[in-house]
């Protein structure tokens, strides 16, 4: 039994309506926990006045430099002693998932045995950066709660200027969109860079993202320093019946207003089956007795909709593989930025792919080690030396896949032309 | 004292295990693991239900409940009993801290279904519908916020819980939280920040210990801070006239203090697209701001979100996500259908910004 209940009238309206309540959830750990009794004596206080009450500190685990969330209190009495000093101390455990975030129950129920018995018993599943996060342990107690964590078989997430914990989709598990295995390329790249996700000397952060396909379920383009999104090279494929299936059940005015008015390219046709063309890049299929779909691949930007809407009529090819792009972030500092391309398409299917992968991701890490300013990201780093430089110090050939255009301007120095087409030139000659 | 008790004891420290990822293989439902990479297509037979055909013929149902992602152990137990009473005890969870079941015999949805709701979580989330909100730690655990995280959550989440469990939106709607601007909720079809509306304030006394100040300087991104000597102590002071109060400053100097009660305000943002389907991806506009930081459940912040999630649900057409929606009828129509003041704030004047601005004469009228 915990003390007495602290009055949280403002949180006790957060019990009632129909979503979870993780104010009930609090308030069940505060019957048999003190620090949960004052976690919810200064989250009301907050509540009251609308300010926050945690500051950072320096707390770890041995052999590591990061992962641990620090949290002490700044609600202090006149004297100088916490208000709620049972939970003067409540930092968080940032721990790596499974890729997909799968679980069996044994290893939940041991984690929650853990974290009844060294911290709070506060769990959440997940943080944005993807990490198990559990929130409040005594500073005596993190190394203890780290030490049965990672006898289970899991490692400490990354914080601060760190390789940052990863996210994958479910994919090849249970998606018939995946392009690659996510899983084992997540695996096999964070898995590299082990030293720099437990002792942060980065600039800042680098994530990596991994989705299966164009649909970018873990929002890599837009969240991460390298995002790897599936995506294939060869024709779209088709299913008959399924796509026979689907008209049946959907319609024309279906297939033309919702597949092939949003098709982003126009590439996507419906036509009477007479006169469907046949050709190297044309995927094609029946959807009924007198009309079908006519696709042609060259056009098609993989954009996944069409896919999205007849799934397994339409399905991505069989040449399947990744496009990389970098530098997405937030806003600090200059603004918002989306990953761009960098690698076209990288195959990913053997451990040899794999380790092309890997080895991009070094030199990009190493790079962004050396030369970007403290506290700068990836697309900052991008953005200031351009992405040409940027390219060059990757060994990259340029694409013209890479832009939206050419350049608008004619503020370039362009006395090197000659020698970059005989460069290209060469380099085909070669292939 | 602690490196007093340290040094009386004897050096037996143990070494982290640095094993990284886990490998995934032995958490996977067994029908999962069978049919890896080996998947056909899905169908949704009803909310919150995905059932999904391998070119075996195997084929899996997923049912997706809603969790209060900040679970205490009990609720984790109890999410466990089901798995193990109906799915294998096996789960996953989504990118947004929903839970999924599998299962491979469609005679135990129904009842996983039930068990599910009698416990108390909702089941949906799927296609169509909107799902749960990404939402950050808040007064909860953040160190920097400006208001809470999960409380908004539940507050909005319970306003929302039909359309969590319904799909009868024209695409599926992803909302986010963050509780200060840097915006650690992530892009979403529609996003509440907090915006800050007043420059930091600065504790003078605290600035030359706490601070370091060059890279407090280097942070701003309007070069608005500059060192200063205040009252004979080694301080910094802020061009109020370039400030644009976005907090950057704030977490590495906390005595410039941004997050303010009255004055740190809540804006809704919309049109975020992560995906590639259809156009590009985009990044979501703030569409309105100035909304009170009201807890504990925010109720001008709710009504400006269901107003617009209404008017998206009445007008939009299938397949349009909300940037979709908005691509079409154009952003007057967006603010006249809404009924949103359109103000100077919302004109872009950020680098790059021109190429936010119409210069063409495409006009609806």
């Amino acid at each position: 039994m915990a003390k007495k209940l602290h009055d949280t009238p403002n949180l006790d309206q957060l019990e009632s309506g129909p979503w979870p309540s993780f104010v009930t959830g609090l308030k069940h750990l505060a019957k048999d926990k003190d620090s949960m009794v004052d976690l919810l004596g200064q989250l009301e206080e907050s509540y009251k006045t609308k300010k926050g009450y945690w500051k950072g500190g320096t707390v770890g685990v041995f052999g590591y430099g990061g992962g641990v969330i620090p949290r002490f209190t700044e609600l202090k009495n006149a004297d100088g002693t916490p208000k709620f000093k049972d939970a003067a101390e409540f930092h968080t455990l940032r721990i790596m998932p499974p890729a997909g975030m799968h679980y069996d129950t044994a290893t939940l129920r041991q984690f929650c045995d853990i974290w009844e018995k060294h911290g709070s018993g506060l769990i959440a599943f997940h943080g944005q950066s993807g990490d198990i996060m559990f929130q409040g342990a005594t500073t005596d107690n993190v190394q203890k709660a780290f030490d049965d964590i990672n006898e289970m078989g899991f490692d400490m997430g990354g914080a601060g200027p760190a390789v940052r914990t990863s996210m994958s989709c479910v994919g090849a598990a249970r998606c018939e969109q995946s392009c690659y295995d996510e899983a084992s390329a997540h695996r096999a790249v964070l898995n590299t860079f082990l030293d720099d996700i437990h002792r942060p000397s980065l600039p800042y952060k680098f994530k990596f993202k991994f989705s299966g396909c164009p649909n970018d379920c873990m929002n890599a383009i837009q969240r991460s320093d390298m995002a790897v999104i599936g995506t294939w090279r060869d024709n779209i494929r088709t299913d008959e019946v399924l796509a026979k299936k689907w008209f049946a059940k959907h319609g024309m005015d279906e297939l033309v207003n919702d597949i092939v008015a949003r098709c982003p390219t126009k590439t996507f046709q419906v036509k009477e089956i007479g006169k469907i063309k046949k050709g190297e890049h044309i995927s094609s299929v029946a959807v009924s007795d007198t009309h079908a779909i006519e696709i042609n691949n060259q056009d098609c930007v993989r954009c996944m909709h069409c896919i999205n809407v007849m799934t397994g009529a339409l399905a991505p090819g069989k040449d399947k593989g990744a496009t990389i792009l970098m530098g997405g972030k937030s806003h600090l500092k200059i603004g918002g930025l989306m990953g761009t391309v960098v690698i076209p398409f990288i195959k990913l299917e053997t451990e040899e792919d794999r380790e092309k992968l890997i080895d991009f991701g070094q030199r990009a890490i190493d790079f962004f080690a050396e030369n970007a300013l403290e506290h700068e990201r990836t697309g900052e780093m991008i953005e200031r030396i351009g992405l040409a430089n940027f390219l060059g110090a990757m060994e990259l050939d340029v694409d013209p896949a890479m832009v939206n255009s050419p350049r608008m301007n004619p503020y370039v120095r362009t006395d090197g032309w000659d020698a970059e087409v005989a460069k290209i030139n060469a380099k085909k000659q070669v292939a | 004292m602690n490196q007093a008790v340290q040094a009386a004891a004897p050096a037996q420290k143990r070494k982290p295990k640095e094993t990284g990822v886990p490998d995934n293989k032995k958490y996977l439902h067994p029908m999962l693991a069978k049919n890896y990479g080996n998947w056909k297509y899905h169908d949704r037979p009803r909310p919150g239900v995905l059932h999904h055909v391998s070119h075996t013929g195997d084929e899996v149902w997923t049912v997706r409940a809603g969790t209060q992602r900040q679970m205490d152990i009990f609720t984790i137990r109890k999410l466990c009993d089901i798995a193990d009473q109906f799915a294998d005890g096996r789960v996953r969870f989504t990118i947004r801290s929903n839970i999924e079941y599998i299962v491979a015999d469609e005679k135990k949805v129904a009842p996983l279904i039930a068990e599910l709701e009698k416990s108390g979580f909702p089941v949906g989330g799927t296609g169509n519908s909107i799902t749960m909100i990404a939402h950050t730690q808040g007064w909860l655990h953040c160190d920097i916020p400006g208001t809470d995280a999960s409380g908004a959550v539940k507050a909005l989440m319970d306003e929302l819980y039909d359309e969590f469990r319904r799909e009868e939106m024209p695409n599926r709607v992803h909302l986010s939280t963050s509780c200060c601007e840097i915006n650690c909720g992530g892009q979403a079809d529609l996003a509440i920040i907090i915006q800050h509306t007043k420059p930091p304030v600065i504790n003078h006394d605290l600035v030359a210990n706490v601070c370091e100040r060059p890279s407090v300087v280097a942070r701003c991104p309007v070069a608005a801070i500059r060192p200063a000597m205040v009252n004979g102590k080694p301080s910094l002071e802020i061009d109020e006239s370039k400030c644009m109060c976005c907090g950057a400053c704030y977490p590495p100097c906390p005595p410039m203090q941004i997050n303010d009660p009255e004055n740190s305000k809540l804006a809704i943002w919309v049109g975020g697209k992560n995906s590639n389907a259809r156009g590009k991806p985009t990044f979501m506009k703030m569409v309105a701001s100035g909304l009170p930081n009201n807890p504990p459940r925010w109720p001008e912040v709710s009504e400006v979100v269901k107003r617009i999630l209404t008017v998206y649900k009445e007008d939009g057409r299938p397949w349009e996500r909300i940037a979709d929606w908005i691509d079409r009828i154009g952003w007057p129509r967006f603010f006249e259908k809404t009924g949103l003041p359109f103000t100077k704030y919302l004109i872009d004047d950020w680098r790059g910004s021109r190429y936010n601005l119409n210069a063409s004469a495409h006009i609806r009228f």
